[in-house]
């Protein structure tokens, strides 16, 4: 479990705190999601997470080490993996199969075990047929994939993913969110996804909305993006399905609020809409 | 354009050549060098030549590509070649003024050449058979025991691992500065060469800080993926000496007693 208590942070005395006596818990297993427009502390919020950046104020446990014991570092980054937003800065080898071994040999682990936990890793995202590729031959989707084989090759328990499809084209972007949420269901890792995009939230189990230091909102998807009018005025975009149907709301339509969906939206358009083979009739 | 440079000279294969340990090749191909300058006369270079060959056919890289590493530096025979041949002196062949090609000149020029040839190509086989990151491998291996001495062995062979990995990186993005420079008017083409040098400079400076801010986020990232230098740790590859590497060594070391003897018999060497 990993457990916030009181966190504060300032990047420079004297200067304004960009952490705010922030109080959280997020329990094995989970996948979590953190919003927040820029600057509103959520990468920083990550960076406390494996002991990149130290607390100023309050503490930070991950399963009960904490993250300022500097004896426990090597501990620490064993547990909390961390994935970042360019795949072109986190590759460290020339193929792809070294590049994933990277954390493994770090960690002193016998070349026999290193070669099992790169195959597994690399299966596990689908990459194995890359192998033996060079990492600036392949696409910035795959590219990310490796870097997340690279992490999972440490087998933690936890990964941060620091808005990682943030320099992603839309397909890149599927593949990168289909790879955490498999990881999450299949691997039983906690997952805390800091991103932009409102429909990748819109996928985890919980969303934290960040504010100015201050956690904000936290609660399921569903009952987060329901609140359309905050999250409005945090300078956020709902997802486009939970747009439409605000919209279609406030002119008056009654209209179930949780749907996230496209499929969801679809359903609940199609009831308003009655039924729908009348309207084929009406395009033909 | 410049996005297609090829990184190193690595031509894949299976040849007994391929399959040498690097730390092998690397040794070998040193020991190579040190004999050229050994050897001494016409007959010595000639049966280095025919170890040379019988060296390439046995990793089955075309010949081309062979001839293709000695192209660059023909400038460089033909330089001391010219310098060889006239400057030396001795029993004359031709003499115009203080222009003069002595018997002793040509002798020099000939084993000369051989010697620059022979040495490009010994060094351009170990590349071409060898691919960078392995050869990284096999001088970090090689350097193992001098990190007893403080040397930084792991330290070299990661700058290495991390240049080869980003250099077609940043030629990418040098390219995309090109054409971003380009765009607002920057010429790249035209120009003496202090003009052309000038029009460097708004590709150099992006370039620098960019790669700055690349360094800064992969220590982070390695930081995070445990890095913490050599110390404690372990390879997925292992580097492993098989019978082959000693086969290897044995026929070398035959060989190449052979072309140091010949090299040096006394009366072979008709000159000097």
């Amino acid at each position: 479990m990993i457990e916030i208590k009181n966190l504060s942070f300032t990047y420079e005395e004297n200067s304004q705190p960009v952490l705010k006596s922030v109080n959280l818990n997020v329990q094995e297993g989970q996948f979590v999601a953190v919003l927040g427009h820029n600057g509103s502390g959520k990468s920083t919020l990550a960076k406390q997470l494996n002991g990149i950046l130290l607390p100023s104020g309050g503490k930070v446990y991950v399963d009960g080490i904490d993250t300022s014991d500097e004896k426990l570092l090597a501990a620490l980054r064993k547990t909390v993996g961390m994935v970042f937003q360019n795949p072109d800065n986190q590759i460290v080898a020339s193929v792809v199969e070294e590049d994933v071994a990277f954390g493994p040999e770090n960690m002193g682990i016998a070349p026999d075990e290193i070669r099992r936990r790169v195959d597994f890793s690399l299966k596990t995202l689908n990459m194995y047929h890359k192998k033996d590729m060079a990492p600036h031959n392949l696409s910035g989707g795959q590219k990310q994939r490796i870097a997340i084989a690279g992490i999972i090759a440490m087998s933690p328990k936890y990964i941060i993913f620091d808005e990682p499809t943030a320099m992603l084209d839309p397909s890149g972007r599927k593949e990168v969110i289909e790879a955490i949420k498999t990881l999450n269901k299949e691997q039983g890792i906690t997952c805390l996804l800091i991103t932009h995009y409102m429909d990748e939230a819109a996928q985890a189990d919980r969303v934290i909305v960040i504010d100015d230091g201050k956690i904000l909102i936290d609660d399921t998807p569903q009952l987060v993006f329901a609140n359309v009018a905050l999250l409005k005025e945090l300078g956020l975009d709902v997802p486009q399905v939970t747009d439409l149907m605000y919209r279609l709301r406030q002119s008056g339509h009654a209209l179930e609020y949780n749907k996230l969906t496209v499929e969801d939206c679809a359903n609940e358009l199609s009831k308003l809409l009655g039924d729908p083979e009348k309207y084929k009739k009406i395009g033909e | 354009m410049i996005s297609d440079i090829t990184l190193g000279q690595y031509i894949p294969g299976n040849s007994v050549i391929h399959r040498l340990d690097p730390r092998t090749k690397i040794i070998l191909t040193i020991s190579l060098v040190v004999i050229l300058f050994i050897v001494n006369n016409i007959v010595g270079y000639l049966l280095t030549g025919v170890f040379i060959a019988l060296l390439i056919s046995s990793s089955k890289i075309p010949i081309k590509f062979i001839l293709k590493s000695i192209k660059p530096i023909y400038i460089f025979i033909i330089f001391t070649a010219v310098l060889n041949l006239f400057m030396t002196s001795g029993t004359y062949v031709f003499k115009y003024g203080w222009l003069h090609i002595t018997y002793e000149g040509i002798y020099a020029t000939i084993i000369m050449a051989l010697r620059l040839i022979y040495l490009v190509a010994g060094t351009s086989l170990m590349t071409y058979t060898t691919s960078p990151i392995v050869l990284t491998d096999g001088i970090e291996g090689l350097l193992k025991p001098l990190q007893k001495l403080k040397f930084p062995a792991h330290e070299l062979a990661m700058m290495m691992t991390i240049a080869l990995r980003f250099i077609p990186t940043i030629v990418e993005e040098t390219d995309k500065i090109m054409k971003a420079q380009s765009a607002r008017g920057a010429d790249f083409d035209t120009g003496g060469l202090i003009k052309k040098a000038k029009s460097m400079v708004p590709l150099l400076i992006p370039l620098f800080i960019s790669s700055f801010r690349r360094a800064d986020e992969l220590a982070l990232a390695m930081e995070c993926r445990g890095y913490h230098g050599g110390e404690g740790r372990t390879k997925l590859r292992q580097l492993k000496i098989t019978p082959l590497d000693v086969k290897a060594f044995l026929v070398f070391g035959i060989c190449s007693a052979i072309c140091i003897i010949v090299g040096n018999l006394d009366f072979i060497k008709f000159f000097r």
